[in-house]
């Protein structure tokens, strides 16, 4: 191959490697923005008077003088709407049965629209959930809702070749004539007024505990939860992991055995994650019974079986790399093979070895698979370290997937879901980068 | 040198023959710290190492030569026992260390390598401070008890090593940092610093420059007055240098010991004669 055609081969290589790296990189991008400024609105947002008053009741935050005189302001407001309200009822009753009925269906839906921007119409029972105690709390979903107050969709099916369209009718064209008819463009004009919104740093976010199924409140429980799993995994994993490797590099002699434990080592590296979280559930809690039914325990053991070999393999690579002459030069000094293990070789393999436990320890913070069966829940409240041996508890990785999937009101709580994803991908990265840091220290103290 | 050996070439002294394989010379010495008879070393069915027998005295300095492969780092390996940590290695014969043979079962090889300390082919400290590489041992093997003792024995180790005007003001910094030849002092001061018998040194200035390893083999001579060394060397200029007795090695065989005048001068043994007289090597 002459000059010329390696250089352009060379050039070539370089060209394909750097674009592979950008679109790594721009397809990094694509994923952490969205979640970035979607988990970020749920700490930073615009909250109304309605977030203030749970905050104050349900956490105990906030200033109560602000939010009663907030409260009496709105209302001046609010009671507008309510006279309307009162106004068009007694209308309706004065009205032919068949036009009644006209008006009533729609009517439910104004007055159901209301009642989820202000919470409990006058009249309205007290409702059970919480959810139905408080109006809207974050702005950008009241204006959404008054969207759905001053519009009534509709569908266009008129061009049977063609999907059916969505459109939009001003809902106020229905209730032309009546009392109703002013409602729309006062709620228009003054839903700020009646809501007061504020920008809210609400940093409750993380250390609050859920209410009524995330509809409001934070996600400490599942941090927590989360913070209780990868930590006990790694109380048992940690310490069997380096014995292990420790038998592996020093002690067992290379015959059939010992190779068929390597590989049984390797195979279980490899080895899906729901399949360990069966496992789990069959060994831990139906067999060895752990624990009643879920519980940290059982989850803790079962991530702490997923990472092992991981953990193994890292520090035995570790010990592999530390220098043989520094276990000559300890034996020569007539330590024995132990104290040459504790003092010479696992200091020096150290950064190694640590490296690989927060790498682990960022895996088993971020399965979800495993403690499906073993350990998850997904509505539950923050538990102590005591109820570790026997509660069950949630946890973001779980929590994520059930909010996107299972939760009733899904699309009414986008931010708690990228609240939460943004809360497990930097418990994640803050792991791991503190597993780099902690690396280049040791590092550092060893070579000085 | 060069006229001692023409002298030879005059004198046509007859020499024992290539093929002899049994060792010529007095392998016996008046006051003996190690005696090894009849040492035969295998790795799996390999023989390394073939019947040889000799005597280390107190207070010299014996040098092993001999061409790559010879066996003679193994044999010194076997007189502390270091072989033990290669798993096929099988050590027959017996070598007597104050009259008992340390590769009796009974025998613990922890406080044996405390008393027959070794120093390496490339210089390897601990990746520690300069004094926790030499108070490390004493620590472990309950020499001292107190700060003081451990200070006292880092000072009086890294002063016989000749190193303590060097580093005496950055105890504190890691032993890695040091250079080769100072990195091969600290690990004498390490060995010495557990007060052993004797040193076994592997090739120790194989790895570093004509000065550091002037400065080492000044060491050794100054050692010599306290402790019995044996040493490997490739460097036959460094074997009559430092050494009084000279054992050569070839292919596992002890071929021939004597004193070093002897073996630079008048070896007896034509594979003696060809190895220091550069035909091979």
């Amino acid at each position: 191959m002459d000059l010329g055609t390696r250089k352009i081969l060379d050039r070539s290589f370089t060209a394909v490697g750097i674009t592979s790296i950008l679109l790594m990189a721009a397809a990094l991008l694509v994923v952490i923005v969205p979640i970035f400024t979607g988990g970020i609105g749920a700490i930073f947002f615009k909250g109304t008077v309605e977030h203030r008053k749970l905050q104050y009741n349900e956490f105990g935050k906030g200033d109560l003088a602000v939010i009663r005189q907030q409260t009496e302001e709105t209302d001046i407001y609010r009671n507008k709407v309510y006279a309307m309200l009162d106004a068009f009822e007694s209308e309706m009753e004065l009205m032919e049965p068949t036009e009644k009925k006209k008006y009533r269906s729609q009517y439910t839906k104004v007055r159901k629209v209301l009642a989820h921007l202000f919470g409990p119409l006058p009249g309205d029972m007290e409702p059970i959930l919480l959810r139905y105690q408080y109006g809207t709390t974050r702005w950008e979903k009241a204006e959404e809702a008054l969207h759905d107050l001053m519009f009534v969709s509709k569908w266009d099916y008129s061009n049977p070749d063609e999907m059916a369209k969505q459109y939009f009718v001003p809902r106020s064209d229905e209730f032309a004539g009546t009392a109703l008819a002013a409602l729309f463009p006062y709620m228009e004009n003054s839903l700020e007024k009646m809501l007061l919104p504020e920008m809210t740093f609400y940093w409750g976010f993380i250390t609050e505990r859920s209410l009524d199924a995330h509809i409001f409140g934070g996600i400490w429980a599942e941090i927590q939860g989360t913070f209780f799993l990868a930590a006990g995994a790694m109380l048992f994993a940690f310490p069997l992991g380096v014995i292990a490797a420790i038998y592996f590099t020093e002690y067992a002699k290379d015959n059939i055995f010992t190779s068929i434990l390597r590989s049984a080592n390797s195979t279980l590296a490899g080895v899906p994650s729901i399949v360990f979280g069966l496992f789990g559930l069959a060994f831990f809690i139906n067999t060895v019974k752990v624990s009643e039914s879920k519980s940290v325990l059982a989850g803790s053991l079962t991530l702490a079986i997923m990472v092992l070999p991981t953990i193994i393999r890292a520090a035995e690579e570790a010990i592999l790399a530390v220098p043989k002459t520094y276990k000559e030069a300890s034996l020569s000094l007539g330590s024995t093979k132990w104290r040459t293990i504790m003092t010479v070789i696992l200091p020096a393999a150290l950064p190694g070895i640590i490296t690989g436990g927060i790498i682990s320890l960022g895996r088993a913070a971020g399965e979800t698979a495993p403690i499906i069966f073993t350990a998850a829940v997904s509505v539950g409240a923050t538990i102590g370290i005591a109820d570790v041996l026997n509660s069950p508890t949630p946890a973001l990785s779980w929590n994520i997937y059930n909010l996107a999937s299972e939760h009733e009101a899904a699309s009414e709580i986008r931010h708690v879901q990228y609240g939460m994803v943004l809360a497990l991908i930097s418990i994640v990265l803050l792991l791991n980068l503190s597993a780099i840091l902690l690396r280049a220290r040791i590092s550092k103290k060893l070579k000085g | 040198m060069q006229e001692v050996l023409k002298q030879n070439i005059v004198e046509k002294r007859i020499l024992a023959p290539r093929d002899s394989r049994k060792t010529i010379g007095n392998i016996n010495v008046p006051n003996p710290r190690m005696v090894c008879r009849n040492v035969n070393v295998y790795y799996g069915d390999k023989q390394a190492i073939r019947n040889v027998s000799i005597d280390i005295g107190c207070n010299e300095v014996l040098a092993m030569i001999g061409p790559s492969g010879c066996g003679k780092s193994t044999f010194l390996r076997c007189l502390n026992r270091m072989n033990d940590t290669i798993d096929s290695c099988r050590v027959t014969g017996e070598i007597l260390f104050d009259g008992r043979d340390i590769y009796d079962p009974s025998v613990d090889v922890v406080p044996l390598r405390a008393q027959v300390g070794m120093v390496f082919q490339k210089p390897n400290p601990f990746p520690k401070s300069i004094y926790e590489n030499v108070a490390w041992a004493p620590k472990i093997h309950g020499i001292v008890e107190s700060k003081s003792d451990t200070d006292e024995i880092v000072e009086s180790s890294l002063q016989k090593a000749g190193l303590w005007e060097e580093v005496k003001d950055r105890l504190d910094q890691p032993g890695t940092g040091l250079s080769g030849g100072q990195q091969q002092r600290l690990c004498i001061a390490r060995a010495i610093a557990v007060s052993p018998e004797v040193i076994l040194m592997d090739e120790p200035c194989s790895a570093l420059d004509p000065i550091a390893t002037a400065k080492i083999e000044d060491l050794i001579e100054e050692l010599r007055a306290q402790y019995t060394i044996a040493i490997v060397t490739h460097s036959m200029q460094q074997a009559s240098r430092v050494s009084q007795r000279t054992a050569f090695f070839h292919l596992g065989d002890l071929i021939e010991v004597g004193t070093t005048e002897t073996i630079f001068t008048k070896p007896s043994h034509q594979l003696t004669e060809d190895y220091i007289t550069g035909r091979y090597g």
